[in-house]
This record gives C-alpha cells, sequence and structure tokens, in this order.
C-alpha cells in the first residue's frame, strides 16, 4: 500500500522535505505519494505529515489563514506521524513566548526564537542524537534557529551547548535544525518509518554521510 | 542521551549555511521598510523579512543624485523592532558598506543596482563574509556570475521604483529560457557557453542537471499589486521582493496582507479575485517602456 505524506508548503524549505521523505520511504522499501499542502481538505488523506522551517510569524498566520491549523491538530491527535523541524518547532510547539506566533499546541514544550542568534551566528555542527540509525552525529544546519527552553511531557533527544534541540513528545518528532539541507535522511526515517516502538529494529544498512556540498 | 557536543566543529558563514538562509525565505515576501513602524506593519501582514532602506526605490528615483546605503543607526533600530530577519542594501562593490551592515546585525545584504554603483568593474567579493548576499540578475550570464562570486540568492533586477513588472517578467523568462537550452546542449556545448558567459563551467553544468538556479532565485523590481506577484510566482520564482508597492500604495497594511495570500494562492484564480478586491490605489508608477535608457537602473553592475 502506498503511504501519501503531506508538506506544509504554505512558505519556507518545502522540496528538500519532499525529497527527503521520498529517500527515507524508499530505504524503508515503503511506496509514498508526496504533495504539498496550501490550502485545507488534503491534510485528512495524509499519513504522515512535514511541518518545514521557514519564517514561524509567516507560517502560523498562513495556516490558521487556510484553515489547515486544525487539520493538523487532528492529524496528530490521531496519532499520525508529524516532523516539525525549525520554524516547525515553534509553530508545534505548546509555548513559543512571542504573541506574534499563533502555536498549535502539538508538542509540551516551549521554546525560545532566534535562541542562537541573528543569521551570522548561524551555524552546522555534527550533532548526537539518540535513536537515529547508527552512532555517527547527524550533519545539523541551524539557521537563526530557536532552542527548546522547558520541556514538558516531550522527551530530549539531543542537545546542543546545553540546550535542548531535538525532542519527541507522542507521534511528533521537532528538531530546532533542518536535516532536510543535507542528504542525511535518518531523521525523517526516525519520525516517519522507525516509531518508538520499532527504535530496536532500526536498519542498519551504511547511511549517506551528509556531506554538505 | 550523549552529549557529545563537539562545540569545537561549529562552523559559521558555510556556502550550506549561508545557502539555507535563502531557502528559508522561499514561497515568502520580502518588504522594503523605511523605519520601525513600517517593518512591523509588514511582519503583521506575513512578510518573511524586511529590506531596511533610507527611501523606497520610487523615491530614490524622484529624488535623484547618488543613492547610498542606510545610516546605520536606522538600520539597527529596524533590526530590534522586528523578530522577522532584516536585510540591508550595499551598493554594487562597495565592501566597506557591506561590512558595515554586516556589522550592524543584517541578515543578508543586497548588493543592489537600485543605489549608485560604486565600482564599474567589480562586484564585491562576497565569499569573504559570513553575511550571505542577495544580487540582481537579467540574464543567466549575470545569475552566474554572482553565484560564483558568493551569492546564496538571485532576484531579477526587474526596474526598481516603476510599478511596472514587464522587466521582471523579462529577466526571469530570459533566465528561465537559457536553462532549458543548456539542459538541451551537449557537454563540450555547454563548455563553450560557460566561456562566453564567462561564468565557471562547474556552475554551468549544475545549473543544467539542476534545471534551474543552484540557489534560490527570487523576483523583484515592479511588483506592485497581488497579481503582479502571483505571475512572477507562475514564472517558477522561488519567492517576491516587494518594493515601493507596499509603502506607496494607498493601503500598505492591506496591499502587505494581499501580497502574502497571493503568493500562497498564486495558481487558484478564485482566490486571487478574493484577494484582490477593495485594496484601494496601487502605487502610480512609470511605464517602462517611457523610461530612457539613462534613467533605468538595470544596466548597472553587469
Amino acid at each position: 500500500m502506498s503511504l501519501t505524506a503531506g508538506v506544509v508548503a504554505v512558505q519556507g524549505n518545502v522540496a528538500e522535505h519532499a525529497a527527503a521523505i521520498e529517500r527515507a520511504a524508499a530505504a524503508h522499501g515503503e511506496d509514498v505519494t508526496v504533495c504539498e499542502i496550501r490550502e485545507s481538505g488534503l491534510v485528512p488523506d495524509c499519513d504522515l505529515l512535514a511541518l518545514p522551517g521557514g519564517e514561524s510569524t509567516t507560517i502560523s498566520r498562513l495556516v490558521h489563514d487556510e484553515g489547515i491549523a486544525e487539520e493538523i491538530r487532528e492529524h496528530v491527535a490521531a496519532g499520525k506521524p508529524l516532523l516539525a523541524t525549525c520554524a516547525g518547532l515553534i509553530v508545534a510547539s505548546s509555548d513559543p513566548r512571542d504573541d506574534r506566533v499563533d502555536s498549535l499546541d502539538l508538542i509540551d514544550v516551549s521554546v525560545e526564537r532566534n535562541a542562537f542568534g541573528r543569521q551570522k551566528d548561524s551555524f552546522e555542527a555534527p550533532l548526537s542524537i539518540d535513536g537515529v540509525a547508527d552512532e555517527e552525529p547527524f550533519p545539523a544546519v541551524f539557521i537563526r534557529a530557536p532552542a527548546i527552553a522547558d520541556v514538558g511531557d516531550a522527551t530530549v533527544l539531543a542537545e546542543w551547548d546545553g540546550r535542548p534541540v531535538a525532542v519527541r513528545d507522542g507521534p511528533v518528532v521537532a528538531t530546532a535544525f533542518h536535516p532536510e539541507l543535507t542528504d542525511d535522511d535518518r531523521i525523517h526515517r526516525l519520525a516517519f518509518f522507525e516509531t518508538e516502538d520499532s527504535l530496536e529494529r532500526a536498519p542498519t544498512e551504511t547511511v549517506s554521510n551528509g556531506e554538505s556540498r | 542521551m550523549t552529549d557529545d557536543t563537539a562545540l569545537e566543529d561549529l562552523r559559521r558563514g558555510t556556502d550550506l549555511v549561508k545557502r539555507g538562509f535563502a531557502q528559508m525565505q522561499k514561497g515568502g515576501v520580502i518588504m522594503d521598510v523605511v523605519d520601525p513602524q513600517q517593518a512591523e506593519i509588514a511582519e503583521d501582514a506575513g512578510a518573511v523579512a524586511v529590506m531596511a532602506l533610507e527611501a523606497v526605490p520610487a523615491d530614490i528615483r524622484k529624488r535623484g543624485g547618488v543613492a547610498r546605503m542606510a545610516d546605520p543607526a536606522d538600520v539597527a533600530e529596524i533590526v530590534d523592532s522586528v523578530s522577522i530577519p532584516v536585510m540591508g542594501k550595499s551598493r554594487i562593490g562597495h565592501t566597506k558598506e557591506a561590512q558595515i551592515l554586516e556589522a550592524v546585525g543584517v541578515d543578508m545584504i543586497d548588493e543592489s543596482e537600485v543605489l549608485t554603483p560604486a565600482d564599474d568593474a567589480y562586484h564585491i567579493d562576497k565569499r569573504e563574509f559570513t553575511a550571505p548576499f542577495v544580487c540582481g540578475a537579467r540574464n543567466l550570464g549575470e545569475a552566474l556570475r554572482r553565484i560564483d562570486e558568493g551569492a546564496a540568492m538571485i532576484r531579477t533586477k526587474g526596474e526598481a521604483g516603476t510599478g511596472d513588472v514587464n522587466q521582471a517578467v523579462h529577466h526571469q523568462r530570459t533566465i528561465k529560457g537559457a536553462i532549458r537550452e543548456l539542459e538541451g546542449k551537449t557537454h563540450e556545448e555547454r563548455e563553450a557557453f560557460a566561456r562566453e558567459i564567462e561564468a565557471p563551467a562547474e556552475l554551468v553544468h549544475e545549473t543544467a542537471e539542476m534545471g534551474r538556479l543552484p540557489v534560490v532565485n527570487f523576483a523583484a523590481g515592479g511588483i506592485a499589486t497581488p497579481a503582479d506577484a502571483a505571475l512572477m510566482m507562475h514564472h517558477e520564482c522561488d519567492g517576491i521582493f516587494v518594493g515601493s508597492g507596499i509603502f506607496g500604495a494607498e493601503n500598505p497594511e492591506a496591499m502587505a496582507d494581499a501580497i502574502v495570500q497571493a503568493v500562497n494562492n498564486w495558481d487558484d484564480p478564485e482566490t486571487l479575485v478574493e484577494i484582490s478586491k477593495n485594496l484601494g490605489k496601487s502605487m502610480k508608477g512609470d511605464a517602462n517602456v517611457d523610461l530612457p535608457e539613462e534613467e533605468q537602473m538595470q544596466g548597472r553592475g553587469v
């Protein structure tokens, strides 16, 4: 059976998430059709969802205006997987600590926007993440990234400089960095195809080393 | 959990980090603003970033004289007033203005033909900077030369401050058309093309294989209405810069909001009808066809 994956596409880095989902699905022998979500009515047909990075003020505004916000909440309430990255993490949080963002309360964390500074402070670095396949650090790219301030019921998967930057809360995996910017699809595999119950049987085949170009 | 943070392996200002920033702007609208009040209006409307400058291009055009970087105090005030990224414009080839803007904390520098060029022969060596750059282009040669110099984003030049979208369309069609031609060329024809446009062969091959520019490609120059913004998305731009079109309009709040929505709904004419209704007067503008060559900005910096 073919899976349907949705990438929320109102603004941000959409095509790269779509490609990463296709690679992750192929690594797990799953057939997947990816659709871009810019209007309501499509999310209910999706088995899995990605909420990409971009600008959180813009994305939160448009998912509410377009009537997609409630559909995303229902998707998560039904226990279906969702991966939220960077601005997506802010939009998915229970508390963005900024009234310019109307968040969706999908994960029990508060976040600090631009916690690592402006663009000149943006960086890439290898990051150890709990639960990703094999032991190699993940090539994490932080772009004006948020950090997680308070972790409620969520489980921390990774920290950078003492601050949580990747969490899981039920069907949702959220990262402060951008796993779609390199060829390394281990986060997408973790979020969509390696649920908590199946972590032990995570595949062991060689993964790409995530070299940036 | 392992806490192997490897802080010493942290790298800033890499191509991945610079181009990554540009990618986060995709599907968004970047709005020209001249003060914190305008910046807040832009942010509230859903802009992905603001471009901080002294005067919008239509006013620069009217005023004449030498157009320079904005006062760093004014740029800093805008940086402090919004949570979204702030961009600033430097003159073409003016490395010092760019360094000042980087030090002020702008998130991206626009090496822009809207300001008076400081160097007739060279653009800024953008690889030396931590901050990413956006540059204008009229054709594939200009685009790839700017990328080779380190630009992380390309925008059409259009004809800034006119409110006439004609030249932005022309430049985007020229770039896309050249890429389509390139896709049909053999390896050695692509090498010959690289020599002709004075761009590295490696970039030409990469563009041909990707079927698009290797960096994000925005529209700019003369976009004045939601329909204009939708038209540029139809021409496969990744996002939109709006200069004088918002704060030169009768109702900037409504226009800003409508242009953001139009970019998300560019392929849905019925929604565009609703978005375009009752916005008040758009900027008056000057038709490009009436503009003498010496008053055009697009020929600056090739």
